[in-house]
């Protein structure tokens, strides 16, 4: 039994984390809601102005602002797409009886531990570069025009790259979800006579679809946030066709040093996260409980 | 019962998760090799690298020499390193109160820590950037330290109080029943008990902290950079650089790859905060 004097050093030691994960979070937060009333610029010293509404006015009728919404929703789309369906692909075929299944898996999730700076000019020069990358060679092996990723088919390229960072944490989580299978209800579902397409159908889908739920959650807040591949690769272009939201935020922020319209781009950014935030934390809260 | 599977079921299973596997890993290993080559060499066709041509360690010397990369090492290590270790000194005693002195709020708290990881960086970039810039700290590897420790507490906090909460709490009141004080009873109950634990989640966020790559980029110049600021400077190369940069980023990459191999179970359990075990 937790006695009163437990109870206050309990307080006690939870009091630094809490402390400064309030101030982590509260005075950047006010800091960012408060520049972006304000007309202020790093270039232009001097008074900073209140100015009401029109950063978030000029922010979110930039037509860039436009661009970097949809860029940002294929972006995440699209890797979870490719993530959560290669996951599950993945993962069954990793659950399934075979040799040397340690060192696949090893092999497997390998990306995700390489650095995101990395794997975006690894895969810019060695794989997509349409002269000297593996990618061009074989094309010109093949007598076919060599693909020129980053002008051709920028976004879709970073999608690619991430996407290969991506799909050994949705392959791993996956598969430690199936694992958790009771082998007894496959065998059961066998012996009445269910096929290996409605056994993943009608047994291991459901079982699996809370770890999905967490998996395009997290990863969406992760992917939401996207940033050195696409400055090692395009910086956001060409013009803004791989400009992210959080890339076109880094822009108007420390290239153009417009404080104001950063934050206002800031604030819309965290409102954004947050959505996809509450639904994440239900979750993890309601497993808290159990 | 375990169920019959026939050789050839197992082995077609082999082979194609094998060659799965290896696609994944293919541009890891494509860049252990590049870095072996010459530069002349690791343009060349890849059948042509792989068949024709000799072995040299000369770009990893030549990595050194041209932007002292043991100085960038240096720092990454310091920074993930002391950003885990700061968290683990903050973390341990909240993450032990609420395991084992749960109260009213325990639950709140631990989600409200838990919000604190959903902000998303570039929201507070600018008062981030502006705040170090007038103390001082930009570009230094103490302002990296306190930015990767914050970022990194709720997950660390999560990892230790999910482990925590797995030690039967009727082990520490037999220890209290036969007199343990509270240091005794941390010192030598509660910690050989969870020392696992708390090494998988130092693992797990050094991984974390060696990999960060926006307040790294964002917040280093010259002087702090880490190994992802490093790798970076290469988008804007000069002449031929396809071996350096390989040679530059297997060495910014075994680490943490030999890390990671051993953290892979801990590793889905820190993050998804427990919803997956």
């Amino acid at each position: 039994m937790a006695t009163k004097a437990s109870r206050s050093a309990a307080r006690l030691m939870i009091s630094p984390a809490v402390v400064l994960l309030l101030g982590w979070m509260l005075v950047p937060l006010s800091l960012t809601i408060y520049f972006s009333f304000l007309r202020y610029n790093l270039i232009t010293p001097g008074a900073n102005p209140f100015a009401g509404w029109d950063n978030y006015y000029w922010f979110l009728t930039d037509p860039s602002f436009k661009a970097a919404m949809a860029n940002t929703l294929l972006l995440v789309g699209g890797v979870l797409l490719i993530t959560v369906v290669g996951g599950i692909l993945f993962a069954l075929l990793l659950d399934q009886p075979m040799w040397g299944q340690g060192i696949i898996r090893i092999m497997a999730i390998a990306p995700f531990f390489v650095m995101p700076t990395v794997s975006g000019l690894v895969w810019k020069n060695m794989f997509m570069n349409p002269v000297n990358g593996i990618f061009g060679h074989i094309a010109q092996g093949l007598g076919l025009q060599p693909l020129d990723f980053f002008s051709q088919i920028p976004l879709l390229s970073i999608i690619l790259i991430v996407s290969w960072q991506w799909l050994p944490f949705a392959t791993l989580i996956l598969l430690t979800a199936l694992q958790s299978l009771d082998q007894e209800q496959l065998e059961a579902s066998e012996m009445d006579g269910a096929g290996s397409f409605s056994r993943f159908l009608f047994i291991m889908l459901p079982h699996m679809a809370r770890a999905i739920t967490v998996v395009i959650l997290i990863q969406t807040i992760f992917l939401l946030s996207i940033f050195a591949e696409i400055l090692v690769t395009t910086n956001g272009g060409p013009g803004v066709s791989t400009t992210n939201l959080t890339y076109l935020i880094y822009v108007s922020s420390l290239l153009q040093f417009d404080v104001g319209m950063g934050s206002a781009g800031g604030v819309i950014a965290i409102i954004l996260a947050n959505i996809v935030a509450i639904f994440l934390m239900r979750m993890i809260g309601k497993n808290l409980d159990a | 019962m375990a169920r019959n599977v026939t050789t050839s079921r197992k082995s077609i299973n082999t082979i194609a998760a094998g060659a799965l596997g290896f696609l994944m890993f293919f541009p890891v290993l494509w860049i252990v090799i590049l870095s072996f080559k010459t530069e002349g060499n690791a343009i060349k066709a890849p059948l042509e690298i792989l068949f024709n041509t000799g072995w040299t360690t000369e770009s990893y010397g030549a990595v050194q020499a041209r932007s002292n990369y043991f100085k960038h090492f240096s720092n990454s290590l310091i920074i993930s390193l002391g950003s885990t270790f700061l968290g683990m000194l903050i973390a341990i005693p909240a993450a032990w109160s609420m395991a084992f002195v749960p109260a009213k709020r325990t639950k709140d708290v631990l989600m409200w820590m838990l919000s604190t990881k959903m902000l998303p960086p570039v929201g507070v970039l600018i008062p981030i950037y502006l705040i170090f810039r007038d103390l001082g700290i930009l570009d230094t590897r103490t302002g990296l330290v306190i930015v990767l420790m914050l970022i990194n507490l709720p997950i660390i906090v999560w990892m230790l109080y999910t482990y925590f909460r797995e030690i039967p709490g009727e082990i520490l009141e037999a220890a209290r029943m036969d007199g343990a004080s509270l240091r005794e009873e941390v010192i030598h109950v509660l910690v050989p008990m969870a020392i696992p634990g708390m090494a998988s989640t130092v693992l797990l966020n050094v991984i974390l902290a060696w990999n960060e790559a926006f307040w790294t980029l964002n917040l280093t110049a010259a002087k702090a950079a880490p190994l992802t600021a490093f790798i970076a400077s290469y988008s804007s190369p000069e002449g031929l650089f396809y071996a350096k940069l390989s040679a530059a980023s297997v060495m910014a990459i075994a680490p943490i790859l030999i890390m990671g191999w051993f953290s892979q179970k801990q590793l889905v359990r820190g993050l998804t905060f427990g919803a997956v075990k």
